[in-house]
C-alpha cells in the first residue's frame, strides 16, 4: 500500500465514526432496531480499516512518519503577532497506527456488547451516537500532529465522556459525576493549554515535528531550560486530568455512574489513556526534570489507588482504581525512560481492562436480572459480598475473567506480564541509574497489591457459594453478544500477539516497531539516553523478572489464603486495623479534602466578592449619582434632603477632597514647573500667588459644590444677558422720537459719515 | 478792483443756502416752514448745476437738470402741501413736534 492509501485509509477511519454518529443522532431513531446495527457495523469497518492499515505500515514503511498536513486557516500579518498560520493534519507512525487499532478493536467490541447490555435501555439510540462521536474524538487525538488539534479533540473527548457518564441523567449522582468529570479535567487542561501557549508563542507553530525539530536546533522557550521543563510538565497536566492521575484522579471512580460499557471503552481502554498517549507523543521534549516530575506521579498515583482498591466492595469501583492505578504504572513507565513498555503496558491494559469491565457488566447485568426476578430492589448488585459462585452458572465470563486477571497480576504467558515486566525492568534501571530506589519498590509493591485486590474481586464473585440460594436460581450467562466480546479480549490478552518469547517482549514485532525516540532536549538536561538505558535494563531485566513473580505470587497466595481458604479472616484485619481500613475505604478522603479546600475556598471568594460588589462598587455608582445631583440642585439642598433620610452623606466628602485634591495637585504643579533656581523674588511671588491661588481653587471646589456656581454663575450669566438687552433697549429708546425732524439729522450725518468713508 | 467772479464763488453761495435750507427743516417747528427748508436746499441744488454749467465743461445739461429740479420741486411741494393740510385735518395742528405718534 502506498504512503497516499495509508493516509487515505486514516483519514477515512476519522471520518466515519463522525459519519456514523451524525447519521444516527438525526436518523437512528427511524432505523430498525433504532440503529445499532448501524453504528456498530461503521465501527468493524473501521476495525479492518485500521488493522490494514497498521499491516501495511509495518510491512511496508515500518521506520517512517507518514504526515499529511493542509493549511487551515492563514491570518497572513497579525499585527503584535506576526504571521499567523495554522496548518492541521494528521501523522501516521507507529505510534499512531498501533493506538488506532487499538481504539478501534476496544470500541467495535464495547458497540456489540452494549447491544446486548443495553437492550431495552430509555436512550438506546442516543448512547450509539455519543458511542460514535467519542470513537471520532479519541481518533482525533491519536492520528493528529499538531498541539491544536490534539486540543480540540482533548477537549471532544472530555465532552463525550461527560455526555455518556451522564447516560441515565434523571440519577442525580450520575449528572454530578458527569459534571465533576468534565470540570476535574478541565483543571488539567488549564495546564495542557498554558503548556501549549509556551511553545507556540517560542516555536509560532503547532505541529510536533516543527516544534521537536525547532528545540534539537537548540531553540528553546524564552532561552531557558527551566521553560522547556515547564512546558512540558504543563503538558502532562493534561495527562495528570485526563489519565486520572494524583491529584486529578478524584473523576474516574465517580465516572463509573455510567453504563458499563462505557465504563469499558471510555475509562479503562481509551479516553484515559489519551494521556499516556500524549506523554509518548511529546516524549522528546521532556527534560530529565519533567520525566523525574512524570515518574514520581506515576508512582504515587499507582500507590494511592492500589491501596485504596484493597478495600473496595463496588466491582466497577475496584476496576476503577485499578485502571488509575495501572495508568500509574504506564505513566511510571514513561517517567523512567522505559518508552515502548509504557506504550505497550497501555495496550495490552485497554485489552484485559475493558475484558474485565465488560466481564464485570455480563455479572452486574446477571445479578440484576436475578435480583429483579426476586422483586428485590434495595440488594446492591454491583457489590461483589452479595455475589459468589457465579462460576458455575455463567462460565465463559468466568474463564474470560480468570485471563484477563492473570493478565493484570502479571503471571507468565500473557500480555500483561510482558508489559509490567518491561516497565518493572525500567524502573529497576532508572533506580540504578538515577538512585531513586523508590521508584522501583512502589512499582514492586504495587504489582502485589494489584495481584491481591483481582484475586480476592474474582473468588469473591465467582469462587465459593452465593449467599442467596433463591437468587441464585436465576443467575445465567450472557448472551452471545456480549459473550463474543469477552473471549475476543481474552484471546487478545495472552501473549501471541505481541511476542513469541513468553517471558520478554524485546524480541517481538511490538518492540522492534516501537522504538524510543531521540530526546531532542539540549544535552545538559537530557534524561538518560536510549543506549545508556538499554544497558542498565539488560542488568536489571533478570532481577525484576524474578521479583515481579514472587510478589505477585505472594499477592495471589494472601488472596486465595484470605478469602478462599480462610485462613486468614479479612474482616478481622479491617477491626484491627480499623483507622487504616476506614481510610482507605473512604478513598484517603481526597473527595472530602477537595470539598473543604477547593471548593470551600471558592465559597469564601465569592462572600468577599459579593461585600466588594455591594459595598465598594454600589457604593462608586450610587456616590456618583449623588455628586451628579448635588452639582446640579445645589449640595445644600442635597444635604439637607440627606439629613432628612438620615442618609450617610459620601458626595460631600467627595467634593471636599476632590476640590483639596485638585488645589494641591495644581499648587505642585505651579511649583515644580515654574520654581526658578535663580530668581528669589519670582519664587517669592510665586509662592504668595500659588497659595492664593490654591486657596481660591479650594474654596472656588466648595462654591461649586454647594451649589453657588449654579445660583450665581448659570443663572446670573442668564438674567445678565436678559438685563443688558433690557438696558440696551432703554437707551435705544431715546433715538425713537417720532419727530421727522430728528430722523433727517440722523440722515443728514449718516450721509456725512458715509462721504468720510466714501470720498 | 473785485476780484474776478468764478465757480467758486457759486458753490459757496449754493453751500449757504443749503445749510440754510437744512438749518430750517432742521429746527423750524410749522411744517410749512419745514417746506420752505425743503424749497432752499433745491434750489441751492439749481445754482449748483447753474453754476457747474456756467464754468466747467457740464455744457447745457447742466441748465436742462435745473429745469427739471424746478419742475420737481414744483410737484413736490404740492404733494408735501397735501399731506400737511391730511395732518392738520387728523392732528388740529402743524406743529412738527406734535405729530409724534410713532415715538413709543
Amino acid at each position: 500500500m502506498s504512503p497516499e492509501t495509508l493516509i487515505y485509509c486514516s483519514i477515512a477511519i476519522l471520518l466515519l465514526p463522525l459519519f456514523g454518529f451524525v447519521t444516527t443522532i438525526f436518523f437512528g431513531k427511524r432505523l430498525p432496531r433504532g440503529g445499532d446495527w448501524w453504528e456498530t457495523g461503521l465501527l468493524f469497518v473501521v476495525l479492518v480499516l485500521s488493522s490494514a492499515v497498521l499491516y501495511g505500515k509495518l510491512s511496508g514503511y515500518p521506520d517512517a512518519a507518514i504526515d499529511f498536513s493542509f493549511p487551515w486557516v492563514d491570518f497572513g500579518n497579525v499585527p503584535v503577532v506576526g504571521p499567523l498560520q495554522i496548518p492541521l493534519g494528521i501523522v501516521l507512525d507507529n505510534l499512531s497506527a498501533i493506538m488506532m487499532v487499538v481504539v478501534a478493536i476496544v470500541s467495535s467490541l464495547v458497540h456489540l456488547f452494549s447491544i446486548g447490555y443495553m437492550h431495552g435501555d430509555v436512550r438506546y439510540t442516543r448512547y450509539f451516537a455519543f458511542l460514535g462521536l467519542f470513537t471520532f474524538s479519541m481518533l482525533v487525538i491519536v492520528l493528529t500532529n499538531n498541539f491544536f488539534t490534539m486540543y480540540v479533540g482533548w477537549e471532544l473527548v472530555g465532552l463525550s465522556s461527560y455526555l455518556l457518564i451522564g447516560h441515565w441523567y434523571e440519577k442525580k449522582s450520575a449528572s454530578n459525576a458527569a459534571i465533576k468529570a468534565f470540570i476535574v479535567n478541565r483543571i488539567g487542561d488549564i495546564g495542557m493549554f498554558t503548556g501549549i501557549m509556551i511553545l507556540y508563542f517560542t516555536f509560532r507553530t503547532f505541529g510536533f515535528s516543527e516544534i521537536f525539530g525547532a528545540i534539537g536546533e537548540g531553540k528553546i522557550p524564552m532561552g531557558s531550560e527551566a521553560w522547556l521543563t515547564a512546558a512540558g510538565i504543563l503538558i502532562f497536566c493534561g495527562a495528570v486530568g485526563k489519565s486520572a492521575q494524583f491529584p486529578l484522579h478524584v473523576w474516574l471512580p465517580d465516572a463509573m455512574e455510567g453504563p458499563t460499557p462505557v465504563s469499558a471503552l471510555i475509562h479503562a481502554a481509551t479516553m484515559v489513556a489519551a494521556g499516556v498517549y500524549l506523554i509518548a507523543r511529546t516524549f522528546p521534549m521532556m527534560t530529565a526534570d519533567a520525566l523525574m516530575v512524570i515518574a514520581y506521579v506515576g508512582a504515587i498515583t499507582a500507590f494511592i489507588a492500589a491501596t485504596i482498591a484493597i478495600a473496595q466492595n463496588d466491582i466497577k469501583k475496584v476496576l476503577a482504581y485499578s485502571t488509575i492505578s495501572q495508568l500509574g504504572y504506564m505513566v511510571l513507565g514513561l517517567g523512567v525512560g522505559a518508552y515502548t513498555a509504557g506504550f505497550f503496558h497501555l495496550v495490552t491494559h485497554a485489552m484485559f481492562k475493558a475484558g474485565l469491565f465488560l466481564g464485570s457488566g455480563s455479572v452486574i447485568q446477571a445479578m440484576h436480572h436475578a435480583l429483579h426476578e426476586k422483586g428485590d430492589h434495595h440488594t446492591d448488585p454491583q457489590d461483589i459480598r452479595n455475589m459468589g459462585g457465579l462460576r458455575t452458572k455463567m462460565p465463559i465470563t468466568f474463564w474470560a475473567f480468570i485471563v484477563y486477571t492473570l493478565a493484570i497480576s502479571g503471571i507468565p504467558f500473557t500480555s500483561g506480564f510482558l508489559s509490567k515486566d518491561e516497565i518493572l525492568a525500567g524502573t529497576l534501571a532508572f533506580g540504578d541509574l538515577t538512585g531513586h530506589y523508590f521508584i522501583p519498590v512502589i512499582g514492586f509493591l504495587v504489582a502485589g497489591l494489584t495481584a491481591f485486590y483481582m484475586f480476592r474481586v474474582v473468588i469473591l464473585t465467582f469462587m465459593g457459594n452465593h449467599k442467596d440460594a433463591g437468587r441464585f436460581e436465576y443467575v445465567h450467562e450472557s448472551p452471545a453478544v456480549m459473550t463474543i466480546p469477552l473471549i475476543a479480549f481474552a484471546v487478545l490478552s495472552f501473549f501471541a500477539f505481541y511476542s513469541f518469547n513468553p517471558f520478554g517482549a524485546s524480541s517481538g514485532w511490538f518492540y522492534h516497531a516501537m522504538e524510543r525516540p531521540e530526546s531532542v532536549v539540549p544535552g545538559p538536561v537530557q534524561a538518560a539516553s536510549a543506549g545508556v538505558f538499554e544497558e542498565a535494563l539488560h542488568h536489571s531485566h533478570v532481577t525484576a523478572m524474578i521479583l515481579s513473580l514472587s510478589v505477585a505470587g505472594l499477592g495471589i497466595l494472601v488472596a486465595f489464603a484470605t478469602y478462599q481458604w480462610k485462613k486468614i479472616n479479612a474482616d478481622a484485619v479491617a477491626e484491627r486495623l480499623s483507622g487504616v481500613h476506614r481510610f482507605l475505604l473512604g478513598k484517603w478522603y481526597f473527595d472530602e479534602l477537595y470539598g473543604a479546600v477547593v471548593v470551600g475556598g471558592t465559597l469564601m471568594m465569592t462572600r468577599v466578592l459579593r461585600w466588594f460588589d455591594n459595598t465598594v462598587v454600589d457604593g462608586i455608582v450610587n456616590g456618583s449619582a449623588r455628586w451628579t445631583y448635588g452639582a446640579s440642585f445645589g449640595f445644600k439642598l442635597l444635604w439637607k434632603d440627606l439629613q432628612s433620610r438620615g442618609e450617610k452623606n459620601l458626595s460631600a466628602i467627595l467634593f471636599l477632597v476632590v476640590g483639596v485634591a485638585i488645589s494641591m495637585w495644581s499648587g505642585w504643579y505651579a511649583a515644580t514647573e515654574f520654581w526658578s533656581h535663580t530668581d528669589t523674588f519670582l519664587n517669592c511671588t510665586l509662592a504668595i500667588l500659588g497659595g492664593i491661588g490654591i486657596g481660591l481653587l479650594a474654596f472656588f471646589m466648595v462654591w461649586v459644590g454647594t451649589g453657588g456656581f449654579d445660583k450665581y454663575v448659570v443663572d446670573g450669566l442668564v438674567n445678565g444677558v436678559a438685563y443688558l438687552s433690557g438696558f440696551l433697549g432703554l437707551v435705544l429708546r431715546k433715538f425713537q422720537t417720532g419727530k421727522v425732524q430728528t430722523y433727517i439729522v440722523f440722515v443728514v450725518l449718516g450721509v456725512m459719515v458715509l462721504f468720510y468713508f466714501f470720498r | 478792483m473785485l476780484p474776478q467772479i468764478g465757480l467758486t464763488h457759486y458753490l459757496i453761495i449754493g453751500a449757504l443756502l443749503f445749510s440754510l435750507g437744512v438749518f430750517g427743516v432742521v429746527t423750524r417747528r410749522n411744517a410749512i416752514m419745514v417746506l420752505m427748508g425743503v424749497e432752499l436746499i433745491l434750489n441751492s441744488a439749481n445754482i449748483n448745476f447753474v453754476a457747474f454749467s456756467r464754468y466747467s465743461a457740464l455744457g447745457l445739461d447742466g441748465q436742462a437738470i435745473a429745469v427739471f429740479v424746478i419742475i420737481l420741486a414744483a410737484s413736490e411741494a404740492a404733494i408735501a402741501l397735501a399731506i400737511v393740510l391730511n395732518i392738520y385735518k387728523r392732528f388740529n395742528t402743524v406743529n412738527v413736534d406734535d405729530v409724534s405718534g410713532l415715538k413709543e
